[in-house]
């Protein structure tokens, strides 16, 4: 059976696609898949500096696709974890480098070796967006509790319906307890009241999220903090398993969030 | 916002942004501007002149949002119907 092509997507920039793509990927790998995170972000890579990988980048999918060279040339090996590849975009070429058949041939490639293919899109609705989505089988939505990047979703979301892919599962990133306890942010209610789409994760604020990205080490490669549980969770769901969401909205400032907070020396 | 301006506004930052976002979601979702509904508007009340005297200060027009289709509601209030429609149209 030939694995699932997942594309990353959003609309809005800086809400976490990549932080989304990384994390999953290397918690599914952890878990026994086999899994390719591909980035589709040509000319503004960064899933390579957030896996940590970006010295073993030799080739780039834009060398696949021009035949310069194999497939398996341009997969980097996670060392970390003996599941996890990633395919890097170009760093020196700007989107126009390939074309919506090419990725969708691309992607049909990797489905046959691996379980799941992630695509981090790069921002926007152009054809950078229409090339990364090209392959999908279904689509990951990431949002934050902001008008703006719930409008983007939304738009992101009708376009996703046109091209036909489905499921289309939305995360929701960066909820802040304090702030929707306030009555100063949306809640995860009223966000999907306005999408109307199946949720697959509800991502606190983490500050572990920032530490992790510093490092270039996935969260879920070990690090404990509840960011990497709702990423670690995310994985689960897409596997079929009902796994009950995290209670983001009530973490007490005591509770994991302030905890972590401390131990961060915030 | 601070706990004082909102009891008298009656209304968190939170409510305002998801009424704000279910608004600008329906236009971006019909593709209809606010400039489209305001000229949509007026043409609807000179149609509607033809046939009866209509308050044209206290008409309502939205786009809503009902489950996953958008729906067109006008509200017009009605003062008299008029005995012969007045014929401004094309064919006159």
């Amino acid at each position: 059976m030939p694995g699932r092509v997942v594309v990353v997507t959003s609309g809005k920039g800086g809400v976490g696609k990549t932080t989304t793509t990384a994390n999953v990927s290397a918690s599914l790998a952890g878990k026994g898949y086999k899994v390719v995170a591909m980035d589709a972000d040509i000319g503004l890579r960064n899933l390579d500096v957030v896996l940590g990988l970006e010295n073993r980048i030799v080739y780039t999918l834009v060398d696949v696709i021009e035949g310069v060279c194999r497939l398996s040339q341009a997969m980097i090996r996670d060392k970390r974890v003996p599941n996890l590849f990633f395919l890097p975009a170009a760093q020196t070429r700007t989107k126009d480098a390939v074309s919506s058949d090419q990725m969708a041939a691309l992607c049909k490639e990797l489905q046959q070796d691996f379980d799941f293919v992630f695509v981090d899109s790069p921002a926007g609705i152009e054809s950078g967006f229409r090339n990364a989505a090209a392959g999908a089988t279904e689509a990951l939505v990431v949002t934050t509790p902001e008008v703006s990047a719930v409008r983007d979703a939304d738009r992101i979301i009708g376009m996703l319906e046109s091209l036909e892919i489905s499921p289309i599962r939305l995360v929701l990133n960066r909820v802040r307890p304090d702030l929707v306890q306030r009555g100063d942010m949306l809640s995860v209610a009223d966000v999907l009241d306005i999408l109307a789409v199946d949720l697959v994760g509800v991502v606190p604020n983490d500050d572990s999220v920032v530490v992790s990205t510093n490092r270039g080490e996935p969260l879920t490669l070990g690090m404990q903090s509840p960011a990497c549980k709702a990423f670690d969770n995310i994985g689960l769901r897409l596997t079929g398993e009902e796994v009950p969401f995290l209670d983001v909205e009530n973490f007490g400032q005591k509770g994991l969030v302030g905890t972590l907070r401390k131990m961060f020396g915030f | 916002m601070g706990l004082f301006s909102r009891f008298f506004q009656g209304e968190t930052t939170r409510e305002t942004a998801k009424r704000r976002l279910q608004l600008v979601l329906i236009h971006d979702r019909s593709d209809l501007s606010v400039e489209t509904m305001e000229a949509l508007r007026k043409d609807l009340i000179v149609v509607i002149n033809r046939y009866l005297e209509i308050d044209e200060q206290h008409i309502e027009l939205e786009l809503e949002r009902e489950h996953s289709s958008v729906v067109l509601v006008a509200n017009i209030p009605v003062r008299t119907v008029k005995r012969q429609p007045v014929n401004t149209g094309s064919e006159a």
